[in-house]
Formats: structure tokens, sequence, C-alpha cells
């Protein structure tokens, strides 16, 4: 079986869980629809879940991925507390500006969660990647430094070592 | 009993940060912080509902649902973000004028010289 197939078959036994998942599976209406649904998402869409390269030290970087979350999670709680005190603050001290920063990620992916995770946590959110030249510009609503180094060891280091685990 | 306190309670924190998003969208000043504090705390906020819903009906169809809409939130809301604020800076939406520096300006003006 080709790699374009099977990820396909795997999309499709995924998306009929999900969908015995999402309805009463035992209408035999619902389990119809469910299956046609299912096919024709595994059709379209289905040979880019997976992409045939190989895994190494998969176990790991599940682990990582798991502790990648929890950070996440706990840094996200810390943007909502300082936004929310931001914006009860009467004078509103913010400082705003746009900086760049750099990093060391080179897969789409890897880079795509690492803008993301920018975006959601303390008063930073991605503006633009520049994937040739490894740039990220990001809107920073309190700047504290202006110069590349310092921005990426505040900003991009509190995920970039994880990130680095998981992905690449 | 546990169960619905704890349901309950996720969704009114839930609410709040929600309240405190659109509260940032009224006072902050230009599209760029707007964004942080829609982005943020409504992603947050609405998790929050999301997950208070799922404890409060459990591993049910309905329940399950919610926890779907929290993964869609968290993948759509920061790329939505990012859309905009690329759009405004490219349609040259001017910045507060408390702004510090915006060095992706002077990297594109270098860049078209």
């Amino acid at each position: 079986m080709t790699v374009q197939n099977k990820s396909r078959l795997t999309v499709f036994v995924l998306a009929v869980l999900v969908w015995a998942a999402l309805t009463d599976i035992r209408k035999i209406e619902e389990l119809i629809i469910g299956l046609v649904v299912a096919a024709i998402v595994s059709l379209l869409a289905g040979k880019f879940f997976l992409t045939g390269e190989r895994r190494q030290r998969l176990w790991r970087r599940v682990g990582y991925g798991v502790y990648y979350l929890i950070h996440f999670i706990w840094e996200m709680i810390k943007a909502n507390v300082h936004v929310a005190y931001l914006v009860i603050h009467p004078r509103v001290p913010i400082k705003p500006g746009i900086i760049k920063i750099k990093t060391n990620l080179s897969r789409e992916t890897a880079l795509t969660v690492l803008a993301n995770s920018i975006t959601l946590t303390p008063g930073t959110l991605t503006i633009d990647i520049d994937p040739a030249k490894k740039i990220l510009y990001i809107h920073w609503i309190d700047v504290q430094s202006t110069t590349v180094e310092e921005s990426t060891r505040q900003i991009g280091g509190r995920f970039e070592a994880i990130l680095m685990e998981v992905f690449e | 009993m546990i169960r619905e306190t704890l349901g309950m309670s996720l969704i009114f924190l839930g609410i709040a940060f929600d309240f405190f998003g659109v509260l940032g969208l009224v006072r902050l000043p230009d599209v760029y912080n707007r964004l942080q504090a829609a982005t943020k705390c409504v992603t947050f906020g609405s998790a929050g509902v999301l997950l208070g819903v799922f404890i409060l009906k459990g591993f049910t169809p309905f329940g399950f649902k919610a926890l779907l809409g929290i993964v869609f939130i968290f993948l759509a809301s920061p790329v939505a973000a990012h859309v905009i604020a690329r759009a405004a800076h490219r349609t040259n939406i001017p910045l507060t004028p408390s702004t510090v520096t915006d060095q992706y300006a002077d990297d594109q003006k270098t860049q078209k010289k």
C-alpha cells in the first residue's frame, strides 16, 4: 500500500470514530451518513496526514509534546491574567511595538506551532514569518528590549527548546 | 454535586475572561493591541466555557462536541489574528503614537530599495 492510501485509510478510520463519538451511532441513518462523510473527507484531504518520513524516538517526542502542552497552558493562563490586568488598570500601561526574533526551527509544522503559541501567550502577537531568513515579526504589547537577541531570548526561548525536541 | 460546582465555576471563569477581552477591545488604542486582547482572552474564555460544558455533560455526544470546539478555537483563533494583523500592517493602518519601535516596517523598506 502506498503512503498516500495508508494515510487516507487512517483518516477514514479516525473520522468514523469521531463521528461515532459525536452522534448516536446506533441509528442506521447516522451510521450511513457518517461513513459517506468520512469517505469524502479522507479522499479529499486524507493524503496530508501521514508523510512517510522516518520517525525516530517516537515516545520521547510524545513525552515532550505533553510537557509542551502543560507548559503552554500555564503560559496562557499567565497571558490572560496579564491582559486582564492591563485592561482594568485605569491608565492602560502599555508600551507597544513590533520587534523581530530569530528562530532555529526549520520545519513548517514547528514554525506554525511556534507562531500560534507566541500569539496565545503573554503580550505577544505574531504578525509575519520570513521562513527564508528564519525571522518572526512580533507585536509586543509591553516592549522590554529592541535588540533581536534579547527579544529572542525572552519570547522564543520559552518554547523553542521544547519544540526542537518535539519536531526536529 | 462536585461536578456541577466545578463545571459551573469554569463557565463563570470563562465568561469573566470573555468580558475582559471585550473590555480590552474597547479600551486599548489600535488594531494590533486590540487583537491581543481579542485573541487571548476570548480564546481562553471560550475554552473555559466549553470545558465547563464538557465537565457538566461528561462523555456524551454533547460533551464531546464541546471538547472538539476547544480544539478548533485553539487552532483557528491565532491564525485569524495573525492574518488580520498582517493585512492591517500591509494596508498601512497606523500604529498608536505610543508605539516604541516598528522593525517590520523598517525591514520592508530596506527590501524595497
